[in-house]
């Protein structure tokens, strides 16, 4: 198995629940999860699981869980397509794991830790340093979440 | 000063590589450090250039 870049399908019927809420501020809160590359998150992910979640090899810089996410960007369309994308990076510092991993895990933290989408990456270890996941230009050609 | 497994240590001391690998998905940009042969820092930045979607459709009558 392998981690693979997906809106998660249960996601998407949950945005015809109305179950999450993008709005900066007022909205839900969003969190950010490493995974190990012997993962296999994708478009059949539902929920936040520590099940292959990164673990530090030393120190304590990852935290189960992952980071939450910075929303200051407010949904937006452009021509036929919704997008959103977080406004800042995700990163963690004095880390030290050393087992491959590859993909991150958004999730809603607000409603059930819910699944939105899995985003796979080259395979990398960090080894006292920090990694950082910067995101995509926000719009309808490159937003982390597009819906056309 | 760069943070390593051996705690801080200066820049001069230590072996710097550092690398960029370009795809259609991302790019990832590392450095590492090494000191007396072993790797003692490894930080990585990895760039998303784009990510999930999903189609949308309405059935016509």
């Amino acid at each position: 198995m392998a981690n693979t870049t997906a809106m998660c399908t249960s996601f998407k019927g949950e945005l015809l629940t109305g179950t999450h809420n993008f709005t900066p501020s007022t909205g839900n809160t969003f969190k950010a999860a490493l995974y190990f590359a012997t993962g296999s998150l994708g478009a059949a992910t539902t929920v936040y699981s520590t099940t292959n979640e990164v673990t530090n090899t030393s120190g304590t810089g990852y935290t189960a869980g992952g980071v939450t996410v910075t929303n200051a960007n407010a949904p937006a369309t452009s021509g036929t397509t919704a997008y959103w994308t977080p406004s800042a990076s995700f990163s963690w510092s004095a880390l030290t794991v050393t087992t491959a991993f590859d993909a991150v895990l958004i999730y809603n933290s607000s409603a059930s830790n819910k699944a939105v989408s899995v985003h796979n990456f080259g395979s990398q270890t960090v080894t006292a340093g920090t990694f950082t996941l910067t995101m995509p230009t926000n719009d309808a050609t490159t937003g982390l979440l597009r819906i056309a | 000063m760069i943070t390593t497994t051996k705690g801080e240590i200066h820049e001069s001391l230590l072996e710097k590589r550092e690398g960029q690998v370009d795809t259609d998905t991302e790019t990832t940009e590392w450095v590492e450090y090494w000191f007396e042969g072993e790797l003692v820092h490894r930080s990585v930045h990895v760039k998303l250039k784009h990510a999930a979607l999903a189609d949308g459709a309405a059935s016509s009558f």
